[in-house]
This record gives C-alpha cells, structure tokens and sequence, in this order.
C-alpha cells in the first residue's frame, strides 16, 4: 500500500520544467551574444568591454534602410494577415466558403517558408507564370526588364510572407472559433439588425483574437526577422537586418562577429519595437471597435464588402497552390523560351540529377525531423500531464495551462531567432562542441515543442477526466492509463501534433545553418543555398522535396488514426 | 425510508445499528464515513458520519451545486487540493482515506456509460478483470459470462458506439463489477436513462449489489432513485456553494 501524497509542495513547479528547459537556450544565447556585442569574446582576441562594435553596425551603410525594411516587414505582414483572416471568418464563417477553405487550407500548413516563397517567386518573376499569361494582350516578346522579385521595398517580400502566414493564421483561427460561441452571438447580433460581417467584427472576433494573440504575436516576431524567406523573396541592396547579420556572422574576417552580435541587439530591440507597435495597434482597434459598437450602426448592407472579403485568403492559398505547381512543372520542363506557357518537351533528367545530390540532406532532415517531434511530444506530454495533476477533480475549473507557462513555452517563438542563435552558437563552439545530429535536434526541439504544445493542449485537456477515474478505480496506475487509455483516445491529436512538430523542423533554416556550421546540410539549407544560383529546375525539384516530406507526415497523421480505428466509430477524427 | 439530517448527527456506529438480516454485523464490514467533515475555503460544505453495511445502499442527496459530487470525489480519491477534507472512510475495516485511487477496490458508475471508445466491448471488460484470471480462453470466458449477467450476450466484439444508451449503461455495470468492487460508487447512474429503461437498470444495479452483498453510495438528486435504492437517506441540502448562508443547520452548521 504506497501513500502517493509525498512531493506534493513540490508539483505545483512540475509543469515549469519543459517550458524552463526550452526557454535555457534562448537565455544562453541572449546572454552569449550580449558579451562580444559589447566587445567580449576572448577566443577572438576581445577581452574588454567597449562600445566600439555597436560604432561600427551603426556606420554600416544602408542600415536604416535595413531595419525599416525589418520593422515594416514585420508589421506589414502582421495587420495584412491578421485582417485578411478577420475579413474572412467576418464573411464566411458558417457557410459553404469556410467549409471549402477548411478542407483547401489544411493542407498549406505543409509547405514549408522556402518552397511557399520559391513558387511565389516563380510566379510573379518577369518570366513567371504571370507574365507569360500576359505576353499576349500586351504584346511581350521577352520578359519585362521589372525588377519584381527582390524590389527595394521589400513588397514582393511581404506578399510571399502574408501568403504563408495567413493560412496558418487562418487554421489557428478556425480552432478557437468554438470557444467564442459564434453561433449564438451571430443570431442575437442578426436579431439586433446587424449585417453578417459588422456582426461578427464586433461580437465575435474579440473572442477569437485573444486566443490567437500568442500566434500572432509569433508572426510579427518571424516576419520581422526573417532569413530564409528574405533571401529568395527580399531586396539586396541593403537586404532587411537579419540578412545582413547571417552575411556578418558567416563572413571570413572574424573582426564582423563582434558587429553581427551587436546587431542582433539591434534585431531584438526592432523586433521588440514590432511587438509593442502591434500591442499599441490592439489597443487603438480595440478603442475604434468598441466606438462603432457604441454608435449602433448595422452595417446590414454588406454583399458587396463580403465579396472583397474573400480575395486576401483566396489570392494567399491560390499564389501557393499555382506556385508549387509551377515549381513542378519547372522540374520537368525542358527547353522553356518566355512566352510558352507551358514548356515544349519534359523530361525527368533534373530530377535524376537533384535525387542523387539531395538523398544525403533528405535523411538528415527526416532524422532531425523525426527526433526532435518525438522528443518534443514526450516533452509536451510530460508537461500537459503534470499540468493536468494538479486539477485533481475539475471543481468546476477549466484545466488549462497557466498564462505564465503558455508565454514562456512561446518565449523562443516570440524572441528573434537570430538574436539568441548566434550567442548559442557561440557558446557551442566555446564549450568545443561538434556540429552533431543530436546537437542539431536538441537545437530545432526549441522551435518544434511550442508548436506540438499548441496543437496538444486543447485536446489533451478536452479529454473527460471521469475515464481516466474509472480506469484507476478498475485498478490501473498512472502509467497503464496514459498508455492504453488516455493516449489511444487522443491518436488522431497526438499524430496531429507529431506532424506539425515535423513540419517545423524541417522548415527550420537559421538554426540548421548556424547550429549544423555547413557540415550537416538539410534539404531546407541546400534549397535556400540555390535561391542565388537561378537554376529554376533545380530550385523546383528541391522546393518540392522540401514540401514532400511534411506533407507525407500530414498525410499519414491523417490517414492512420482512421485505419487504426476503423472499426470505432467514435474514434472518427472530427 | 430513514432521512438523517446530518446536523441531527443521528448515531450511526455499525455496532449501534441493527438491519434486518444483518445480525452478523461487525464494526470492520462495510463501508463507513467516520467524521468526513469537507470544506472549501474555510466554509464547510458538508458533514457526514455513516455506516453502509453490505449489501446496502446509502443515498445522498442534494441540488446539483451542492457538496454531492465532492463527497464522491473525497471517496474515490480524486478531492481537488483546493478542498480541506477531514475523517475517515473504512471500507471492510481498510482505512481508504490516504490510499491512492487505483488500490481503494471502489467501483464507479457515472452518468455516463463512459465506454472506451477506442477498445471494443470485450476488451472493455478485459481492462477491468484483474490480472490474476490467466488464459486467453478464461479471460473471455469470464468477460462472457458477466456479459450474460447483465442481459447482454453476444456483444463482446461490438463496437461500444454502436450500443443504446441501456445497452451501455449494462456494459458500464459489467465492467465495474467484473473488477471485483468491495463498495460501489454512483454518481446519478440513471438520470441520463429514459423513464422506462431507468427502471430497469436501476433494479438491474440494486439487485446486484444485494447479491454481491457489496456496500454503495448513491448520489442523485431523484427521490425515486433513493426509494429504490431502499436504504437509508441523507439530504445534504443547498449547501455547497460557498458564500451562501446555511439554511436552517440542514448538511452545515
């Protein structure tokens, strides 16, 4: 007869270990890249304070530019996906058009950063779809000397970034609708004469953007310090501030990393300022929405402003559905003269080529993939659970994790990745250690474990806590209870979550970079690698290799809750 | 029907109670509440000292709200930190109260049927037969039989969805007896049952814990289940939310 009561002081603090676990690397990294900004870093010969590499990032040309391209970038992408989704749910939600963007839009949160920006470059270049679709009304014979991809305002930029993050955004959205109990508030908003879309902005919405601020907020801290996306989408001349940095910290003369560290400060005060910007925007739409409320117009003539409602999600999941399609078709194409809109001949001898160069990266990714979700579901499990001990009978109370463990779980997503990576790479080099596969993994389960909490905790916490009570009252332990109770109901959640963790590590760019130093090169590196190399076929058949991978782990989290469970119909997946 | 008003503290020793066909009672047989006083932020919600004897049935109960579902709670094992619980609960001379869960031999039915969805009938009632019946052929057997029990053979490869709520309840009952309970546990086992199958699950329910000879606590806020239930009552009254004054010394003083 044990007494399972000991160590009860004590389990209150259980469930801050995995978020304090992921959140030491961000803190080591902070505090390693705080040293050589101020010129301390005596394996390169700094070993005295000075403020002399923050003089010499600000005499760095074209710098102004760079961060306002960053701060805009950040921002831009922020209100433009934020409102393109609110638009949206304002005018669709309930009918068949949210229905079909359900089903098209699940399958985007495949595509990783890169190969969503290659097919968008293929697209809009002088030579893209686009134009050759033009060719003929307007007479074109070559490629208009534009410069699209890569103009100066980062526009191109933006675009590719809003047509990625809008449809994740989208999918959050969609996930905590429920709990701002549309139905009910749009019949009493319509009974009060209200118009669809006035309505739900005012009712309903609130309660969707306070579950999905964290979200948010990670996009304007991605978009504002951007790698990847940036070097196959941005401006070069300057490129935004964390393009600048990698260039610094790669840069053979040494002397650079000192000013790459002080900018990545730089990048965490303008990421910083793109957060409090953004918090001052809440507010002031806050302020705007409650005065519309409180003058009582009913917006009831809304036909024409729901039909414009559609065209930012429509135009972000089409650009990445047709962008990936001609990524394909570069793949295969043959000879390819401008104004064909498709190419003559095809063939597969690109892809004959890109197999045998790609199937090193392809393992290493699948393995990092594979290893760092895994980890990062045990992880998460073990953090859910402890969570969930501490409510032993729902009093009434909702479990739920606290606020001050969600942020700090969220705390790498939030912090410019480049501001805390190149201090933890220093400290890796420092502490003389190898670039490995398992240093690799430990480094992307800091990105990949908040998004397997995201997606887990809601089901997890959904699931009735009187089956796990009858499982222990038939005499079973914790353990056989997780193991053939709780974890079986929740298959389809927790492959769900397995894949979503995959897909963010094999999209993950900068840590593979910095942390893997060259020598382990995923097929995310080599495909951002090629973007300065214009080798469209090559580019394609990568950017598709890249896709392929997160989208098989979708499928099968998919496809395998449903064989496994074909004969239990209230295991259906909803 | 006996009511006891807890605030009357009627004296409810098993060796002061006398039950027809309970001659043989001794203090260690049964289930009893000694001195279970429950609180929730320094008010009390509800005060209980009672004996169950074998094969009866004690019927709490109270408006939903009230300290019904945390006396369950407290019983079974599962009272939120956040209330301060006081006593003791003896099951069969056992001290339950600082035991876990999993070794307390308590059998619950909820509202619910609570079915696992993702296990099939059988191996519902697989998971709640102990370890000790070995044998692939013996365990079903077993599984087979109880399933005969309750009325429902043929049944062990169904899918638990594909059941009608009487059908699932009978499963409910069959696996919680099957794991061998020294008490039973009811948390309103029938309210979700229409009229007409509520009657019969209940006797059903009863008629096996007079013949298992097991004590059970039933919680529920319908006189006809604790006129069935036959034993004795106690009213915990409108009590348990906090804040509220007690009225008139009923369930707290």
């Amino acid at each position: 007869m044990t007494v399972e009561r000991n160590g009860r002081s004590l389990r209150p603090l259980v469930p801050w270990l995995v978020p304090v676990l992921l959140a030491c690397p961000v803190a080591v990294g902070l505090v390693g890249v705080v040293l050589p900004a101020f010129g301390y870093l005596p394996a390169l010969g700094g070993d005295q304070l000075s403020p002399e590499p923050f003089r010499q990032l600000f005499a760095m040309p074209g710098l102004g530019v760079s961060v306002l391209l960053s701060l805009a970038s950040g921002l831009f992408t922020t209100a433009v996906s934020t409102l393109g989704v609110a638009l949206f749910l304002a005018a669709f939600h309930g009918t068949s058009g949210d229905r079909l963007a359900r089903r098209l839009m699940a399958p985007l949160l495949a595509v990783p950063h890169a190969a969503a920006a290659f097919g968008i470059a293929f697209l809009i270049a002088p030579s893209g779809l686009v134009f050759r679709l033009l060719a003929e009304p307007l007479g074109l014979e070559r490629p208009p000397d534009l410069l699209i991809v890569g103009d100066p305002f980062g526009i191109s930029l933006m675009a590719g970034l809003v047509a990625k993050e809008m449809p994740f955004l989208l999918l959050v959205a969609f996930a905590a609708l429920p709990q701002a109990d549309p139905e009910r508030r749009m019949r009493l908003s319509a009974s009060l004469g209200y118009g669809r879309m006035a309505g739900f902005v005012l009712t309903v919405w609130p309660g969707v953007y306070r579950q999905i601020r964290l979200p948010v907020l990670a996009v304007a801290a991605y978009a504002s310090g951007v790698v990847d996306v940036a070097l196959i989408l941005g401006p070069s001349l300057p490129p935004p501030l964390a393009v600048r940095l990698v260039a610094w910290m790669n840069d053979p003369d040494l002397s650079l990393r000192f000013v790459a560290s002080a900018g990545a400060l730089l990048q965490l005060a303008v990421t910083g300022a793109v957060l409090l910007l953004w918090i001052a925007g809440e507010h002031l739409t806050g302020a705007l929405r409650r005065k519309v409320a409180a003058g009582g117009r009913r917006f009831a003539e809304d036909g024409a402003a729901r039909l414009a409602a559609s065209v930012p999600v429509a135009l972000a999941g089409a650009s990445i559905f047709f962008g990936l399609s001609w990524l394909f078709v570069w793949s295969i194409a043959g000879f390819w003269a401008f104004p064909d809109i498709l190419p003559p001949s095809a063939g597969l001898s690109t892809w004959s080529r890109v197999l045998q160069s790609a199937a090193g990266p392809m393992a290493t990714t699948f393995l990092v993939a594979i290893l760092s979700a895994s980890l990062a579901l045990v992880l998460v499990v073990f953090m859910l659970e402890a969570r969930r001990r501490q409510f032993r009978a729902a009093a009434g109370r909702a479990v739920r994790l606290s606020p001050a463990v969600a942020g700090l779980i969220y705390l790498p997503l939030i912090v410019p990745q480049i501001a805390f990576l190149f201090g933890l790479q220093v400290t890796i080099l420092s502490l003389g250690l190898d670039p490995s596969i398992l240093l690799l993994v430990a480094v992307h389960l800091v990105f990949v474990a908040p998004y397997v909490a995201l997606a887990l905790a809601d089901p997890w916490f959904a699931v009735d806590p009187r089956y796990e009570r009858i499982a222990a009252s038939l005499g079973h332990g914790a353990v056989t209870t997780l193991l053939r109770i709780r974890l079986p109901m929740l298959t389809h959640a927790v492959l769900t979550a397995l894949a979503i963790g995959f897909a963010t590590s094999v999209g993950q760019y900068l840590p593979t970079l910095l942390v893997g130093a060259g020598r382990l090169p995923t097929i995310t590196t080599e495909a951002v690698a090629l973007a300065s190399g214009g080798n469209r076929r090559v580019i394609g058949a990568y950017a598709l290799l890249q896709t392929l991978l997160p989208f098989l782990a979708f499928t099968l989290s998919g496809t395998l809750p449903r064989l496994l469970w074909r004969t239990r119909r209230a295991m259906k997946p909803a | 029907m006996n009511v006891h008003p807890i605030a009357t503290r009627e004296a409810s020793h098993p060796a002061s109670r006398r039950h027809p066909g309970d001659v043989a009672l001794s203090g260690a047989e049964g289930l009893r509440l000694s001195g279970v006083e429950i609180a929730l932020g320094g008010q009390r919600l509800l005060a209980l000292d009672h004996a169950v004897p074998p094969g009866d049935t004690l019927t709490v109960m109270g408006p939903s709200g009230s300290g019904k579902s945390t006396l369950f709670a407290f019983v079974a094992g599962f009272l939120d930190p956040a209330f301060k619980a006081q006593g003791k609960v003896f099951l069969n001379g056992r001290d339950l109260t600082r035991l876990a869960p999993r070794r307390r031999r308590l059998g619950l039915l909820f509202q619910d049927a609570l079915l696992f969805p993702h296990m099939s009938v059988g191996e519902n009632l697989l998971f709640a037969l102990s370890p000790e019946i070995r044998g692939r052929s013996r365990r079903r057997e077993t599984a087979e039989t109880m399933l005969a029990e309750v009325g429902l053979d043929d049944t062990f490869v169904r899918d638990p969805a594909t059941l009608s709520g009487g059908q699932a309840a009978r499963v409910a009952l069959a696996r919680t007896l099957l794991a061998e309970p020294e008490a039973l546990l009811l948390d309103e086992p029938f309210s979700r049952l229409d009229q007409a199958l509520r009657a019969t699950i209940r006797d059903l329910v009863f008629s096996r814990i007079r013949e298992r000879r097991i004590p059970a606590i039933l919680v529920t806020h319908d006189p006809a289940d604790a006129e069935a239930a036959g034993g004795d009552v106690v009213d915990i009254g409108d009590c348990g939310r906090t804040g509220q004054g007690a009225p008139n010394g009923e369930g707290v003083r």
